[in-house]
């Protein structure tokens, strides 16, 4: 299979969160990812939009979101890019601890590393966040 | 469509909401904030969830089931899950909320153990 590449770029309001759930059901529809991965990858490019949106942009529609998805041999990349102040994954807290349990926020992070093999946030040098996710199929 | 529709019936002094649909950030999660707050307010406290209807949940939408959990007890009422699919039981697994929440796959069992 020859590798593929999709480019979004979308406004920052969560309506536009389910356009980068739709598109990446599209493209990993072609990409050879078993529907079960499939739940996941889309699950995991949600959280990833909506933390891009919410948190890095704060809902400002001047800011947009890209979204960038490549498909290899065996795996594929996604990346999710923000305009915001940046972001250090470390400050989140597990919210499986007991004590985070009845949290109602703070799943969104969990859930991405549980569906992906591979991620990692870049704080960029221009400004902003970029999120690095892979899954292997 | 709505990305999520509720359906409301009553067993008893129980109300059964049949849920269809995607609870996700937006208008899933907002549709079922406003029928648990809307219930409270007209004091129906025992609430069961039937989320057999429910594809997809996010982050965002268990953190509306939490929500709700909290604001009924608070209230000094019970809310009970029904007919989990396979990868909702799966989601709240992982999470470790099937360890919170009451959740059921008959709903006589659910009604029955409601006090």
């Amino acid at each position: 299979m020859t590798d593929q590449t999709t480019r979004l770029v979308l406004p920052s309001h969560i309506e536009a969160v389910a356009d980068a759930a739709a598109a990446v059901t599209d493209f990993i529809r072609n990409c050879g990812v078993s529907e079960e991965a499939a739940f996941g990858v889309e699950m995991a490019v949600r959280e990833a939009v909506t933390n891009a949106m919410v948190h890095g942009n704060h809902e400002d529609e001047s800011k947009s979101v890209e979204v960038i998805f490549n498909c290899h041999a065996n795996e594929l990349e996604v990346e999710i890019r923000d305009q915001g102040e940046g972001f250090d994954p470390a400050t989140v807290p597990d919210p499986t601890n007991a004590e985070n349990l009845l949290k109602t926020s703070g799943r969104g992070i969990f859930l991405m590393r549980t569906f992906m093999d591979q991620i990692e946030w870049v704080n960029r040098p221009g400004g902003g966040t970029m999120v690095r996710m892979s899954k292997r199929f | 469509m709505a990305e999520l529709n509720i359906r409301e019936r009553q067993a008893g002094d129980i109300t059964v909401l049949d849920m269809d649909g995607r609870i996700t950030i937006g208008e899933g999660s907002v549709a079922l904030r406003s029928a648990i707050r809307r219930l409270l307010e007209e004091g129906k406290k025992k609430i069961l969830l039937n989320l057999a209807g429910v594809g997809y949940i996010d982050s965002s939408g268990i953190g509306e089931l939490v929500s709700s959990y909290t604001a009924i007890n608070k209230d000094g009422g019970q809310l009970k899950l029904l007919s989990l699919t396979q990868k909702l039981q799966d989601l709240l697994t992982i999470t470790k909320l099937l360890t919170v929440f009451d959740a059921y796959d008959n709903e006589a069992d659910a009604l029955s153990d409601f006090k």
